[in-house]
């Protein structure tokens, strides 16, 4: 009883988090989408760095997530009018992660409660915010689960349990897959250090995914001169439609 | 070998894009038709974004008429002063395209709208062209065809502001060619076709125009119009993807000139059979995907621009 009490100061007891601290590593810091990219994999370790021996209790934990940028999402909901299926209701979800994994050591509900995850907004369903959703629409929450839905089918979304190895309390890696249909921005990587599904410690660290070489020169274009990148196109299409217009015509001659 | 799409965010296989060029290429040089209409279907299925997909397409039809329209040069088959006339209809359509495309995007509703074009004038023409040269088949096995009828004199030739076009040989109201240019602009930034399937027929029984200019002129107008509505889309919504268009460009190419060759060992009534018996298929899995319950209802777009 004593013990358990003791552990209940140690779980409360703020100073508590800062013993067990992240060491990261990341295979890489830095995707570049170039023209023949084709998804990628980051390696993600670490070691737990603590003054002390190994507090006693349940064993460590580890999360890792690695969330793209978030951008607001209008999500529409088809219907059958006159016969044919048309988009009617539409709501915006405020925030929604371009990209979101989750790896975890052990079954997601043992790793973290559920006030954890509301307090840090770990799970996909979280990580999520519709504030000031329409009220007038039909099941609002739907909206939110249909993002969800497919972006996992589009292997944007995923939670990946298990898959994050521990040794000895102390070292832990995983690897995250990123799909070949990124989108560009500052990417976050996250991990939690869990005790009895409390969280003891938290790091964060930037991944930068962008556009590089051609991709970004053409990207860049057509945003910021599309005039000149139209015109471009144009001059592209015409000098095609010439050239195969003349090989083929060598060609029939000879 | 996997090539990453800088303006659609995709990743797609580059030998599918050839492939599906070559295709339509095939195609396209087999039937003497663009090929817009099929590509922009087939780049949805392949899951390119419907706008990029449109947008692209009108890019790539100007490079596939340019090259087109060279050898009616050379052989004096295009009329400059009824191109001109249509153009001038077809730039006034592509600019009001391209207004409503936009004005039915911020709704959600593009989708929708750019099916339903395509579910509508594919099936009309589909269904006309099927059963005409089922027609012309049943009549060349019967006797030699009887001469067709052409240029009706009936209301066209009742509008005022004439003009004499020379290479067609004809002198009639330029009110009818302004109107059908006008109509094919508008489905050109619609649909990211160039519209000869429907500005053909349009110019041979609705202004009476020889057959032998219809196509070298409605390529002229073509290349004008898809080039001022991928201006307009590169510059309003900035959806043209070069790489794309380049993918397309290389396999159409090769497969227009491959086509020309099937197509003039095989008979024309057969080959518009064909060509109507395609044309069907493309508008059928397009109105099943409008009519059937879709397995997810909840779609996904980008919320205040991009």
């Amino acid at each position: 009883m004593l013990r358990l009490i003791f552990l209940l100061c140690l779980v409360c007891w703020p100073a508590y988090a800062a013993e067990e601290q992240v060491v990261l590593g990341l295979s890489q810091d830095r995707v570049s989408i170039t023209a023949n990219f084709d998804g990628s994999e980051i390696l993600i370790f670490g070691a737990v760095k603590r003054e002390a021996p190994i507090p006693e209790g349940p064993p460590l934990e580890v999360i890792v997530s690695v969330v793209g940028p978030s951008e607001p999402v209008t999500v529409r909901r088809k219907e059958k009018r006159f016969g044919i299926w048309v988009n009617t209701d539409s709501l915006v979800v405020d925030l929604a992660p371009s990209f979101y994994a989750v790896a975890t050591s052990a079954p997601f509900n043992e790793v973290l409660t559920h006030t954890e995850d509301l307090r840090y907004k770990v799970s996909i369903e979280r990580a999520i915010r519709s504030v000031g959703a329409d009220m007038s629409i039909q099941g609002a929450q739907d909206f939110a689960e249909a993002v969800i839905r497919i972006r996992e089918d589009e292997g944007l979304y995923s939670i990946r349990e298990n898959t994050v190895a521990v040794d000895e309390q102390t070292l832990f890696r995983t690897s995250i897959d990123m799909p070949s249909d990124l989108t560009e921005g500052d990417y976050t990587a996250r991990i939690f250090l869990t005790r009895g599904g409390m969280v003891v410690s938290t790091f964060e660290t930037s991944i930068d995914v962008r556009k590089v070489g051609l991709e970004r020169i053409l990207y860049n274009m057509s945003r910021e001169q599309p005039i000149w990148y139209g015109l471009m196109s144009l001059a592209i299409a015409i000098a095609a439609g010439w050239g195969a217009s003349t090989a083929f015509r060598l060609l029939r001659e000879n | 070998m996997h090539i990453y799409l800088p303006i659609a965010e995709v990743s797609v296989n580059a030998f599918l894009l050839f492939g599906l060029g070559g295709m339509v290429g095939v195609l396209s040089g087999m039937f003497g038709v663009g090929g817009g209409f099929l590509m922009t279907p087939l780049l949805f299925f392949i899951g390119i974004p419907p706008a990029v997909a449109v947008a692209t397409e009108a890019n790539q039809i100007v490079a596939s008429s340019f090259s087109g329209v060279l050898a009616h040069f050379r052989r004096k088959t295009v009329d400059l002063k009824m191109g001109t006339v249509l153009l001038i209809g077809g730039l006034a359509g592509a600019a009001l395209g391209v207004v409503v495309f936009n004005y039915l995007k911020s709704l959600g509703q593009v989708d929708l709208l750019v099916k339903l074009c395509y579910v509508v004038f594919l099936g009309i023409i589909g269904s006309l062209m099927f059963i005409e040269s089922l027609n012309a088949i049943r009549k060349s096995r019967k006797a030699g065809a009887p001469p067709p009828k052409r240029r009706q004199r009936g209301w066209i030739h009742a509008m005022p502001f004439k003009m004499r076009f020379r290479t067609s040989g004809l002198y009639i109201s330029v009110i009818p060619p302004v109107i059908v240019g006008l109509f094919v602009g508008v489905l050109s930034a619609i649909m990211g076709v160039g519209g000869g399937f429907i500005m053909v027929p349009a110019m041979i029984y609705l202004l009476g125009m020889p057959t032998k200019v219809v196509v070298g002129t409605s390529l002229f107008q073509i290349i004008f119009v898809t080039a001022f509505t991928t201006m307009l889309h590169a510059t309003t919504n900035y959806t043209v993807d070069v790489v794309l268009a380049v993918l397309l460009l290389v396999g159409g190419v090769v497969g227009a000139q491959i086509g020309t060759v099937i197509g003039s060992r095989m008979p024309a009534e057969q080959l518009r059979v064909l060509l109507a018996a395609l044309v069907l298929a493309v508008c059928g899995k397009l109105a099943l995907d409008l009519l059937l319950q879709p397995s997810e209802l909840y779609s996904l777009g980008n919320a205040g621009g991009h």
